[in-house]
Formats: C-alpha cells, structure tokens, sequence
C-alpha cells in the first residue's frame, strides 16, 4: 500500500493532474487505511469499496479523456445524514435502518458534478443531536490522538476519519457545532458555512432553521476548494440564497495584513480548560503578528445562547421528526392502529436523547407554553444577531475558542446531558445568527490533544474568514502533524 | 320557544394549478395509486418544500374575487398532528398571517338579497387518501401536496338553504375565475360546518358542534337541515349541546357523534423554516388583478348587449361558466345568436342534464353545433331533422354535414319534387281537404303532416305549405 491517504486535497490534485498517481490508486490506499485503523476508530458506518473503486476509475478515465471537473477523482467521505441515491442513510438511528435513499441531496449532486469520488458513510450523534457521537445507534467513535477519548460530534465520524487519515476530506452538518467541535477535537479543519450558502436538500433535517452543510478537511485550502463546489443557491432549497460566489481558493491568499480581528470578551471567560485559552490566545498574537490588528469587542446576550438554541433547535427537531412513523420507509413496529404502531416504532426505533429532545421541543411549542419558550428564544435570536451585527461594524471577523475543553473521556459526560448542552456554548451563536466560522487546529495540550480555534465572520464572508485561517495555517504546522496511530499505515517504502 | 341557527362553513378548495403545492409533481388525478410521488410529497428524510407561486397568484385572485384584503405580506407555518394521510406529520399551512382577510359572498335566498362575510383565505397542502381494504389500509398520495384553498366564513348562515346558496355563489365565483374546476365529484370542493343554535332574542352564542369532510352542497343542505333540528329538539327537552365533532351519515341521513380522542388537538402551530415569506407588491396584486376573467353579473349584462338576448336567456347561460364559454364560441361561429342561445338552453342542456355530463366531456364541439344553426338558417334543415343531427353530434360527435349527406336529411325544397306528394295526399285524405274548405284551417296541419311522412321528413315544411295553400284555396 501506498500513502496516498497522507494527502490533501490539494496535494492530491497536483499528483493526479501530474499523472504521478490514479484515483483508483488513492481510494485503494484508504480502503487500507480503513482496514488498518477503523477497527480502532470506528468511524465509517457502511464503505461500498466497490462502487468507490468504480466511480475511481470513472474518475480516471474523464481525466484521460481531458473531461476532469474541479474535484476530480477525489475522494470524500459523507455523513449519514446526507441522501445519496441507493446508499443506506441511517442517520445513526434504528429508526432509518434499512432505508435506502431514492435521491441524491444537492451537495451529493455537486460533488458527483465536480468528479469526486463518494467514498463511504461516517457516524454521527442520532440525527445529528449530541457532541461527542457517542448517540450513535450503531457505534462508538473514537478520538484518533485518543481512543479512551470522543471525537466530539456530531459528525464526529467525519472528522475521525479525516484525522485518522482513512479519509481525504468529509462532509459534516453544524447545527450548533457539529462540524467545528469534533473538527476542534479532532485537530481538522471544520467549516461551517453561513445559514443559505449551501442547499440543504437532501440533508436530514434537525433544526431547519440552523442546520448548514460543511466540509472537514486537513487544511483551509482544502475547505475553500469544497466549499466552492458547494456553495450557491439551490431552486430545491428555498432558503438558500442566490449570492455570488467569489473564488475562495484565491481569495484566501491575500493574507492577514489589513484585517481587524475582534475578540469577544463573552468568549474569554472562566470555565474554559486554561490551555485552551492560552492557546487560542497565542494564535490572536500571531495574528496580530502577521498584520492583523486586535481589538476587544462584546456579545452581551451570549449567556442566553444556549437557552435560546435548545428551544428552537429541538422545537423545530419535534416536528422535523414526526415523518419517521413506520408508514412509509424504515423500521415499523406493528400496532393495533396507526396511533400504537406510531408509538411502538418509535419507542423502539428512537434512542433516549432523541427521544428527549422530541419531548422538550414538543413542550415548548405547546398551547400555553410558546409565548414563554419559543417566541421569547426567537427574541434572543434576534439579539445575538444585533450583537454580531454590532461586533462586525468594527471588525472582520472574530476569534474563540471552539469549546471550552479538549476531547473528553468516552462515557465521561452521558450521564449529564445539560453538561453536553453547555459545551456547544461558543458554536451555536453561530448558528443562532445565521454567521460563518471556521474551526483549524491551533496548538496541542501538554497531554498531546488537539486544541482549536473558531474564526467567525459576518454572513457570506466566508472568504474573509478562510482568509484569516489560510494566514494563520501558513504561518504554523500544527495541521501537519499527525495522530500516532496513522503512523502504523505509513509505509516506509515510499515515504520520503 | 323559537330558536335560531348559526353556521359557519370552512370550505376546501383544490386550486388549478399545474404542479402541486411544494414540489413538482403533476397536480393530477385519476392515476394509479402511488404514480404521482416524489422524495418532497412523500416526506421523504432531507427533502424541502418549495412553493408554488401560481397557487399563490390563484388564492390572490380568489381574494380579489371575493372583495378580500390581500396581505402583501403573509408567511407559512406548520400544523403537526399525526395522521397516515399526512407524509410529514405535520401540514404546511398559514396560521397566524394567510393570504387574504375578510370578503363576502352575495347569495339570494327566497327573493332577498345579502352578503355573507369571510373571514379568511390561506393556502395549505393537502394530504393523501386512506384507502380501507379487508383486512388492511393503504395510502395513496398521489393526492398529497395538492393546493389547497381554504376558506373561512363568518358565523353569518342561519339555514341550511343559506348555506346551500352560499356554496353555489362560491363555487360560481370559484369556477368564473378559472380558480378551480370547483368538481365536487372529485373532491375539488370539501366542507367543515360550524353549527349551533340559540334562543330568538338570546345574544351569547350556543354550543357549536362540528360535522367534518362534507363533499356535497345536497350533503351539508341535509345535514345542516338534521342538525340544526336535532339541536332544537335537544335544548327544547331541556337537554344540552356538547362540544363535539359529528359525522354525516348521508345513508342514515343523520349526524353521530366521534367522540374520538385523536380530534382533542394541540396543532402546536409554528412558523416554516423550510420557507421563507411570502411578500408581494402592489403592483404585482394589480397585475393579478387585470388578468381576472369576467364574473356572471358582468357576464349576463354584455350577452344583453353584445348579443341582443333576452335577460332571461343570458341570466341561464351564464350560470355556469362552461356553458357561458360554450354559448359564447357557438353564437360567433354561427353568427346567429338567439338560434345559439336556444339551442344551447334548449337542446344541449336538456341532453347534458339527461347525460349527467359537463359540456366539456360531451363529444358536441361548438363549431358543429354552429354548423348545425347554420344549415338550418340556410334552410337545408328543418327542424326534426336538425334535432336529429343533433342528437348525433351530442352522443359521436363528427361534422353536421357529413352526417346531413350520410343520413340524406337535407330538406326538399323542389317543389316539382313535392308536387307529387301533394297530390298523393290529397287524393286520399279527402274529409280533411273538406274540413279546410268548410273553414277549418287547422285542417292544413294534417295534411302538411302526411306530406312530410312521405317525403320521410326531408320536405320543406314552407314549400309543402305553399303548394297546398295554391292548391286547396285556388
């Protein structure tokens, strides 16, 4: 076996376009890496190597024939909450095992368009609701640089297998972190693109007012090279937004000189582990370094944000999964009438934080209780979005940390889930207000676990913040280091 | 003690639209079950609504039909209950903002004249059909997403024939402005009915009861009429009314009570993140506007002027808009139009009555039935064979020529021809000729009759009348 799963996207391309390596070849190498570390990771839920192969050589062959699209013959792994035609999309739930998907989402449609290669399904938090995959009906996913440790979640598995280098880039969705927290843990590049940028069709609903699709990768460069096949209005999506969609792969080169970074007092605060602050700190001085210049800034309403976002999250989340009923795909359990089957199906094909999630959502939109919850969240929503709104008049973007600690202890935290809860405050602002942001590796705990960083800029500025991030990866190599266990597929024949 | 009904009725409308209402599957019905699905109507895990923007420009122009206020700015919301007719379990309808607010309905009931006020129109989905079999049920939703209309009146009925006329007006207005097919047959129009009564003189309202999925006008007339006497009988036996949901048992012909748990809904109403506002402007509701086809009154008004009929005729013919169309393509190609406007009254609504059929369905197209009034006009029918022709056209269709040639009805109006049968008939009825040269002119009709036996109804009669006249009285 070869190291062509050591790649980028970027390297990769050059090689392919060199001829030096075949798209075959590269999804052969990882199709080895998986079988050397996912026993260990656990971060694929189905690969159909077969198909993979197939679209490979597809691959090839267009090149060949001078017919190579922007991301041609690259492999990237996808979460399984998004549709790919004929895959399984399970969703980490019982309550999907089994569906088949008819359609292609919309960003599966526009990987397929650009060439790549659709290498398999990553784990995930049933329906995307948790912070460290451990929701996952199917699977326990581990932390690559730990495997006593989570990967954070949801798409944990996307950014495991990104990490553990059994995969070139993936696919994840963020809800209120889901991409940058384990993207954080996992020490990938994790972009969360702004709420519009990319369709939705085909993704899985959690909370429709939130959920945005969003690349992991191993660099910045890489992210902007999906997010450019991703990105643009979708007539499937009514609230994507036809806005123009600049050249990210070069926007990103113009560098940190000119740039005013603002740091929210609201996110430097007690609570958060010591060395993740004094890393993130580190980063704004060699920002600051690099040209760009730093002022202090302030979101006064962030203490409501997390209130606010589990209201409206799992109020939309309530009605989002009412369709999984029995009547029509997945798991039926059979009753006497549609209402027992219903609540057998159910009962049976939910796990226990979905399950919560659907009560407390159901709760709040009930008769006498939505003035009380969910309109008064929706305010606050609107007063996180002011707050930014107000940050961004001074600056370009901003940076935090992404969560207040590292990866955590697999089983560490399920028996608190309001602990869980309060983890994702840093990320779901994000969210709330409709904004960018970007996770990327930003130094190492002394016990050797990857800290991130968030860069998050106002809505459609996603150039400016992969501009900020590009600068700042540029200037350190705390992405090119690897997790230990990667070390065991590196073949000593061909590595240089 | 007398008492006194207050309706309300919540009418469903299915829009004419060529899609359904959020993705783009044919807006179709009458197909194999299950035929006409996709990802988005089957609530299929990831797949988004995206609205139809013609069902809007259709309940905008209901709106402006029906004298309502259009919001310019209106929104979408989610209505959850679980049901196996309903894909998501939840239905994408408008709560707190729909299209169009107030408007009236003018209805005649008994000679007087009044407006029935409307509350509201919004715009919702529809959802699938339960089909019941032996020993299971299926699904059908092909039906599902279909454009909904719905229609809200204020508690302004007070019987069951005012809520009948309600109806027709609606349905008429519906139908004139190409909103709906308005085809009760299929399901286009359903019914809610909001029914209480309370004591003459009494100003707080009584106990409402609710009978659902009405989809007849004959059916909420004999429901409502059940109804509201067995409330009367209930309260004047000192009894109460309870709050509750009823079915029309149209075969019993009686309202029961469902006391069924599943109608003790919290819809727990929130706004669609799947979709964004609907916001329109003035100018583009104007534009709608301009392009609304003409309604009965006006209607009724032109074919008194334009055409010369009698109020009365243009009164039937606009009545239905299909029949109006119909008349109207007819009277042009013939240029005849009180023969078209008899015609269409007379001839083709007494055959499309007997047929139970619509205009459209019937194999009669406008320029043969034209034709039809022309060759008459030109005298080369006469009238038995014209409605002979007729009777063709209605029931194979074709053209009135050729069945004229085929059939050889064109009128003999040779009168060397008809000579001979004259003479024929006068040779053997000689009391009639008699009769008429004792005075008795009638006696002329016999023998008009007998000629045109013989000539086997071909004769024209004006000739036949002629040459008898010269013969008997010169």
């Amino acid at each position: 076996m070869g190291n062509l799963h050591l790649e980028t996207i970027e390297s990769l391309q050059a090689k392919l376009r060199e001829g030096a390596c075949s798209s075959v070849e590269v999804v052969q190498d990882l199709l080895g890496a998986m079988e050397a570390v996912d026993g260990q990771v656990g971060a694929y839920l189905s690969v159909d190597a077969e198909t993979a192969l197939a679209e490979a050589a597809e691959a090839d062959r267009r090149r060949a024939d001078g017919k190579a699209g922007a991301l041609n013959g690259v492999p990237v792994a996808i979460k399984d909450v998004l549709n790919v035609k004929g895959q399984p999309c399970t969703c980490g739930s019982k309550i999907l095992e089994g569906f088949v998907s008819p359609y292609d989402a919309t960003v599966v449609k526009r990987l397929r368009e650009a060439g790549a290669v659709l290498l398999g399904r990553v784990n995930m938090d049933e329906f995307a609701m948790g912070s460290s995959t451990e929701n996952s009906a199917f699977r326990t996913t581990r932390n690559p640089w730990d495997l006593s440790r989570v990967p954070g979640g949801s798409s944990g598995g996307s950014a495991a297998a990104v990490a553990a280098r059994e995969a070139i880039a993936s696919l994840g969705s963020d809800t209120g972190g889901s991409v940058r927290q384990p993207a954080a843990f996992c020490g990938c590049v994790g972009l969360k693109p702004s709420y519009g940028r990319v369709s939705r069709y085909g993704l899985t609903a959690y909370a429709s007012s939130l959920d945005q699709v969003g690349p992991v990768t191993r660099t910045v460069s890489d992210a902007a090279a999906l997010l450019q096949v991703l990105a643009g209005a979708d007539p499937m999506d009514s609230t994507s937004v036809d806005a123009p969609v600049p050249d990210y792969r070069e926007e990103i080169k113009l560098g940190m000189e000119g740039l005013t970074l603002g740091l929210p007092a609201e996110y430097f605060v007690e609570g958060t582990d010591p060395e993740v602050d004094a890393a993130v700190r580190a980063a704004v001085a060699q920002c600051e370094a690099l040209g760009a210049t730093v002022r202090e800034v302030s979101l006064p309403h962030t203490p409501y944000a997390i209130a606010a976002y589990y209201i409206i999250a799992t109020a939309e989340a309530s009605a989002n999964l009412a369709r999984f009923d029995g009547v029509r795909y997945g798991r039926r359990v059979e009753g006497q009438d549609p209402i027992e089957m219903y609540g057998r199906t159910r009962a049976e094909g939910f796990g226990p934080e979905v399950k919560r999630r659907i009560v407390l959502g159901t709760y709040v939109l009930s008769s006498g209780y939505y003035d009380a919850y969910y309109l008064r969240a929706q305010k606050v929503r609107t007063l996180i979005r002011d707050d930014f709104a107000a940050a961004f008049g001074d600056c370009h973007a901003l940076i935090a940390p992404v969560s207040p600690t590292v990866a955590y202890g697999v089983g560490e935290k399920t028996g608190d889930p309001l602990q869980m809860y309060l983890g994702d405050i840093f990320t779901v602002t994000a969210n709330l207000a409709g904004l960018c942001g970007v996770a990327l590796p930003c130094g190492f705990t002394a016990g050797g676990l990857p800290i991130g960083m968030q860069v998050l800029g106002p809505a459609f500025a996603e150039e400016q913040i992969l501009r900020v991030a590009h600068a700042y990866e540029e200037a350190t190599d705390w992405h090119t280091r690897r997790p230990a266990l990667v070390e065991e597929t590196v073949s000593s024949r061909q590595e240089g | 003690m007398e008492f006194e009904a207050i309706i309300g009725l919540e009418i469903h409308v299915q829009l004419k639209t060529c899609s359904k209402m959020f993705c783009g599957c044919a807006n179709v019905t009458g197909r194999a079950p299950n035929t006409v699905v996709c990802p988005v109507c089957l609530g299929y895990p990831g797949a988004l609504p995206v609205m139809n923007a013609e069902a809007v420009r259709l309940t905008v122009q209901a709106g402006l039909l029906l004298n309502c206020r259009i919001n310019l700015f209106s929104k979408w919301d989610r209505k959850n209950y679980f049901y196996p007719d309903q894909a998501k379990n939840y239905q994408i309808s408008q709560y707190d903002q729909p299209l169009c607010l107030g408007g009236s309905v003018g209805i005649s009931v008994d000679g007087t004249e009044r407006e029935v006020r409307l509350t509201r129109i919004h715009l919702e989905e529809d959802v699938a059909k339960n089909i019941h079999f032996e020993s299971s049920s299926g699904v059908d939703f092909n039906r599902a997403g279909t454009p909904l209309m719905e229609i809200v009146t204020e508690p302004d009925l007070h019987s069951a024939d005012e809520a009948y006329a309600f109806l027709q007006a609606l349905k008429q207005i519906l139908a004139y402005g190409e909103i709906s097919d308005c085809n009760l047959e299929e399901g286009n129009v359903r019914c809610d009915i909001n029914c209480s009564v309370r004591p003459v003189g009494q100003r707080e309202l009584g106990v409402k009861t609710e009978i659902k999925n009405m989809n007849s006008f004959k059916g909420v007339h004999r429901a409502l009429s059940y109804e509201i006497e067995r409330q009367k009988r209930v309260l004047s036996g000192g009894g109460t009314i309870v709050q509750e949901t009823r079915r029309w048992d149209d075969v019993a012909g009686m309202t029961q009570s469902m006391r069924s748990k599943e109608y003790a809904h919290d819809y727990r109403y929130f706004p669609e993140p799947d979709l964004v506002p609907v916001e329109l402007t003035e100018a583009q509701v104007e534009s709608w506007g301009a392009t609304l086809p003409e309604l009965p009154a006006a209607r009724r008004r032109r074919f008194v002027e334009a055409y010369g009929l009698p109020d009365y005729d243009a009164g039937v013919l606009v009545a239905e808009k299909r029949i109006a169309d119909f008349y109207e393509e007819v009277a042009q190609a013939c240029g005849n139009y009180k023969a078209a406007s008899n015609w269409v009254m007379g001839e083709t609504m007494r055959a499309l009555s007997e047929a139970n059929m619509e205009v459209d369905a019937s194999p009669l197209r406008a320029e043969a039935l034209a034709g039809l009034i022309q060759l008459v006009d030109q005298k080369t029918l006469n009238m038995p064979a014209a409605k002979e022709v007729f009777q063709v056209l209605f029931t194979e269709g074709g053209e009135p020529k050729a069945i004229v040639e085929a059939r050889g009805l064109a009128q003999v109006s040779d009168s060397g021809e008809l000579e001979g049968f004259v003479e024929q008939v006068l040779e053997a009825h000689p009391q009639s000729v008699e009769a008429y040269r004792g005075g008795k002119a009638n006696a002329i009709q016999h023998l008009m009759g007998q000629v045109m036996r013989l000539s086997r109804g071909k004769a024209n009669p004006q000739v036949v009348l002629d040459l008898l006249r010269s013969r008997l009285d010169g």
